[in-house]
């Protein structure tokens, strides 16, 4: 009797010792919360160009969606738990009085998905000062220079990065003279003017330069209006600019001359596309879309970017810290994977996210930039966009 | 004159005295498998295998090789000797790497698309465990001490360390991006792993899971982005490891036991996986995207043949 208590004794012993390494193990799991707050504005829908796509409301955050499985999938092995609250605000609703109200102190990390003055307005406010934001909605050169702020990293490729990617693949085809086409809109003359600057950096000719200003009726336009606007003196490629798609789709096959068209239609620069699927794209492409139930769009690629660039940064300094994170995030041991092949980092003079920008058509990726053979000193990479001296950014780090 | 004959002679000798043996190699793009007899440099035949076949390996009695074909979700055991299929194993979705435990009786594959290492057991044809490990699962390889299963998962960036008898993870060990390849010493003292993004080769000490040496490739006149470590082996003396560099068409040949790079050997392109001949005399490769596979002279070092097998050439195994 006695030795049976004596071992139910040493049993029940082992039991609270057991039960007491569950509860560390327990708690050990989740020692580390990342709270990442989702800050987005409702779009109007725009006049439909065609009944071809339709309109995506949520470009964005589905992205963000899936990093945060990503991050919490690894984070399971490291003790630490991301959690992605999504600020959706309406169209007639207040972004600046969400962000003062609901995102206030509770989140040191916050991925934005707004327009250019909305994205600074909210860095200004004071309640941003010791965040770090994640653009993940603008591609304006403008907030990578003379406007930029300390507490911002871009993740999407800017205007000029578009634009170089573009320009040299133009210059390996030898396709140097360009006619640009530009678009009514304030967007699509920042574009043009992202082209004209690459066309210099890669000693590219704009023989002709013409403002569309015709109809955006696709049952006139396209015969007999393109024919005619087109009649131009001899070019190697017509450069589009038009960057809400009003015109660009019916230059292709309907110009004067047979000439490609390239831009922002016909051939176009993105930081993502569905024709993308080397450097295991094939699997986060998958992944989005079982989980979205549409293909992956440039802004969800950004969000996720953005996201993924959190965790990895929690990961490697096991920190959620966003001061830690962020040093960690602007340093050269920084190395974001984004299925492009090259390792993904953030330039330290502006914040933006060096990475290769695809060029694809319709149903074909076409190339990859930067195209093999234009060097760089230090990456390859930064032969796209504002390279260090060039950058107007003055950031009191 | 007379000196070259002799040399002849002796390389007829040492041909005739190499054992006649089989490689095989899976064809992604093909859906075959391509049949090599090394020793002549010749494709014996190419035989249809099932859709999109990569991940391959040979039982350790040599009889049964196992062949990862993707698009059809299964592993197809296939008689090493009449090429029929005798069975599938249930692999889960898309299986493209694997590993068969030392015994034979066990594969584990990794699961992409949702972040599992399933555990096979062979005899029964049944799943028996699937372990959750990090996103991505690429690289699988297991101990030849037969205690650990190590994964390497490419988004986590981690290697998780599987217990064999358990199968519960013990241990993860961070380490650079896109953790490819897996493959351990033959005293199971060491981890080998490549990283494709970071383009290194990784040492970890199995005892302290810790990174004990970061090798960093440098190939001149290749750019650094298209150093992408994938495949790596060790020879059985730990004397030197072979990595296959992917798109720079290279195999990098390192010292074991200083950790130098003594030299890169340049292949076929995009060379993807690698096996040894069974006298570790030899080394073979897969080369993605110039469709052979390239013969290596491990006791000169130097390339020596390459075989066309067919459309991306993938995995090889290698029967004696």
């Amino acid at each position: 009797m006695r030795s049976i208590n004596l071992s139910l004794q040493k049993y029940f012993k082992l039991l609270f010792v057991v039960q007491l390494l569950n509860v560390s193990f327990v708690y050990a799991g989740a020692k580390q919360t990342i709270n990442i707050a989702y800050l987005t504005q409702e779009q109007k829908v725009p006049p439909p160009l065609s009944n071809l796509d339709a309109f995506i409301k949520d470009k964005g955050v589905l992205g963000a969606g899936l990093a945060i499985d990503d991050n919490n999938t690894t984070g399971q092995f490291t003790g630490q738990q991301f959690v992605l609250k999504k600020f959706i605000v309406p169209l007639d609703g207040n972004v600046v009085d969400t962000f003062n109200k609901d995102i206030g102190d509770q989140y040191s990390y916050v991925v934005v998905n707004l327009p250019a003055g909305l994205t600074n307005k909210i860095a200004d406010l004071s309640a941003a000062k010791q965040k770090l934001l994640f653009d993940a909605g603008t591609i304006d050169d403008a907030l990578r220079n003379e406007q930029c702020r300390s507490n911002v990293l871009h993740i999407l490729p800017s205007r000029a990065m578009r634009a170089d990617a573009l320009a040299q693949y133009m210059m390996k085809k030898r396709w140097n003279k360009w006619f640009l086409v530009i678009g009514a809109t304030e967007e699509d003359r920042l574009f043009a003017d992202a082209l004209k600057r690459a066309a210099k950096r890669f000693g590219m000719k704009i023989v002709e330069e013409k403002t569309w200003e015709h109809t955006y009726d696709a049952r006139r336009t396209a015969q007999s209006d393109v024919a005619v606007f087109t009649q131009v003196d001899d070019y190697d490629v017509l450069v589009v600019a038009d960057e809400q798609g009003q015109f660009g789709e019916y230059l292709e096959y309907r110009t004067w001359n047979a000439r490609p068209v390239i831009g922002t239609q016909g051939l176009v620069a993105t930081a993502w596309h569905r024709t993308h699927e080397q450097w295991g794209a094939v699997q986060i492409q998958n992944r989005f879309k079982e989980q979205a139930g549409r293909w992956m769009e440039e802004q969800d690629y950004a969000a996720y970017l953005a996201v993924r660039a959190i965790g990895e940064a929690a990961t490697r300094t096991k920190s959620n810290d966003a001061n830690k994170l962020k040093d960690y995030m602007l340093s050269d041991a920084f190395a974001l994977q984004g299925y492009k092949g090259n390792p993904m980092s953030f330039r330290s003079w502006d914040g933006q996210l060096r990475q290769p920008v695809l060029l694809a058509a319709a149903r074909s990726l076409v190339a990859v930039a930067p195209i093999e053979g234009f060097l760089h000193p230090k990456t390859e990479l930064d032969t796209l966009g504002y390279d260090q001296p060039e950058s107007t950014c003055k950031w009191s780090k | 004159m007379r000196k070259n004959v002799l040399g002849l002679f002796i390389a007829a000798i040492l041909t005739g005295a190499a054992q006649a043996e089989t490689v095989f190699v899976t064809l992604e793009k093909d859906n075959a498998l391509a049949v090599v007899d090394p020793i002549a440099g010749k494709l014996i035949k190419t035989v249809e295998i099932g859709q999109r076949p990569r991940g391959i390996a040979i039982s350790p009695d040599n009889k049964f090789l196992y062949v990862a074909v993707s698009d059809d979700n299964t592993i197809k055991i296939i008689d090493a000797e009449t090429l029929k299929e005798t069975g599938r194993l249930p692999s889960g979705e898309d299986p493209e790497t694997f590993a068969l435990n030392p015994a034979g009786d066990k594969l584990y594959v990794s699961n992409e698309d949702d972040s599992l290492v399933t555990v096979i057991d062979i005899k029964h044809k049944n799943a028996v465990k699937q372990i959750k490990v990090g996103v991505e699962p690429e690289g699988i390889a297991t101990s030849p001490d037969n205690n650990w299963v190590a994964s390497s998962s490419e988004t986590t960036n981690m290697v998780h360390w599987i217990d064999a008898k358990t199968h519960a993870i013990v241990e993860n060990t961070l380490v650079d991006p896109r953790p490819r390849a897996l493959g351990f010493t033959a005293d199971s003292q060491q981890l080998w792993v490549t990283s494709e993004m970071a383009g290194t080769l990784m040492i970890l000490d199995v005892k302290t899971k810790q990174i004990i040496k970061t090798i960093k490739f440098d190939v001149q006149g290749v750019s650094a982005d298209k150093i992408q470590p994938v495949g790596v082996v060790i020879d059985k003396d730990r004397k030197r490891g072979y990595v296959a560099l992917g798109p720079a068409n290279r195999v990098a040949v390192i010292n074991a036991q200083t950790f130098e790079v003594e030299k890169y050997l340049l292949v076929g392109q995009r060379v993807w996986n690698l096996a040894f001949s069974p006298d570790q005399k030899r080394l073979y490769t897969t080369n993605g995207t110039s469709n052979d596979i390239s013969l290596i002279d491990l006791e000169t070092q130097t390339v020596t043949k390459s075989v066309g097998v067919g459309t991306y050439p993938w995995g090889v195994a290698v029967k004696p």
